[in-house]
């Protein structure tokens, strides 16, 4: 009994250090969204190839989509554009992108220079549509089935492995769900 | 001579990176729920500052969107709605109580009554050791001699 008495820091140590393991395993910048499961929020925003031409979330009905916020600021854009690119070529889902309070010009010049794996990327120049989306770190990646619900969301830069481990699953199901 | 003025300068440089944006308000109502508000929504790209403290671009938005609605009229419950349908409950300094939160509020109470159980066990064993002599074993052990005194 007296033996248990000694052995009781040492078992608080240890539950205390798995708690702290876990604890720094986390991602803090991972926030769960609340949107997961709601219908993607309403927007109508300038095409940025064609910024007399708008495009809103009612005109992709009926198709899954993918909508990355990007900006030619954002540093780790660069580092899951190649991913992007690849994801693009296999032509499973269209990749709409949210151009985050950027300057259409540097935007333009980015996907030149980088290449572009948008079927289309619209404008949000002032960030209204990003608060909407509850958008905090960019890159960020929405996916959104064919009713238009959002079903997962992806904070931060894909990373390489992301494709095929989450979003090639997914988005293999979703198109399998009818419109 | 010229490193004082340079200190003198320095010092007087500071206060001008606190500078943030001027939101004007006619109604003093308003502007209080405008600050109440700022310094209660977490800043999510600082995660440990309030959109008031915050100087990132985001918290400068969101500023922006907490005046423009308070200046339509809407309540300080309705920009807490907007916020936390869009970034969640982590938005809130202090979140609505709920299923999810009820462990956020209600666990240091827990802890604290865990820990006042503690104390008060341990000072009444104390308390009847000091009185009787006896640690806990022996009591223990003159417990079972007179509950067999008891049965016999």
């Amino acid at each position: 009994m007296l033996k248990l008495k000694y052995l009781l820091p040492l078992l608080l140590f240890v539950v205390l250090a798995v708690f702290l393991a876990i604890g720094l395993r986390l991602n803090p910048k991972d926030i769960p969204s609340p949107l997961i499961g709601k219908p993607a929020p309403a927007f109508s925003l300038p095409i940025l190839a064609t910024p007399e031409k708008t495009l809103s979330q009612q005109d992709l009905k009926g198709r899954v989509w993918l909508l990355n916020v990007w900006a030619s600021w954002c540093v780790s854009c660069r580092q899951e554009h190649p991913l992007l690119l690849e994801l693009a070529k296999r032509k499973l889902v269209s990749i709409v992108g949210l151009n985050y309070k950027d300057e259409a010009s540097a935007a333009q010049q980015w996907l030149q220079k980088l290449g572009n794996p948008y079927d289309v990327s619209i404008m949000d120049s002032d960030g209204r549509v990003g608060i909407d989306y509850g958008v905090y770190g960019v890159p960020e990646t929405f996916v959104v089935d064919k009713r238009g619900v959002i079903r997962y969301k992806h904070t931060g830069p894909v990373e390489p492995g992301d494709i095929e481990r989450i979003f090639l699953p997914l988005l293999q199901t979703l198109n399998l769900e009818p419109a | 001579m010229n490193k004082v003025i340079i200190l003198i300068l320095c010092l007087l440089a500071l206060p001008a990176t606190a500078v943030v944006e001027y939101h004007p308000f006619d109604d003093p109502a308003r502007e209080q729920a405008y600050q109440t508000l700022i310094s209660e929504l977490r800043c999510l790209v600082c995660q440990n500052q309030t959109i008031a403290d915050s100087n990132a671009d985001l918290a400068k938005d969101l500023r922006q969107q907490v005046y423009d609605m308070l200046q339509q009229g809407k309540s300080q419950q309705d920009v807490v709605d907007f916020m936390t349908q869009r970034y969640g409950d982590f938005v809130m300094y202090r979140p609505a109580f709920g299923i999810k939160t009820a462990l956020l509020w209600l666990g240091p109470i827990v802890f604290l009554l865990i820990g006042i159980v503690t104390v008060v066990v341990l000072a009444r064993q104390k308390k009847v050791a000091a009185q009787t002599g006896l640690d806990s074993k022996q009591l223990g052990k003159l417990n079972e001699i007179l509950q067999q005194g008891e049965e016999d």
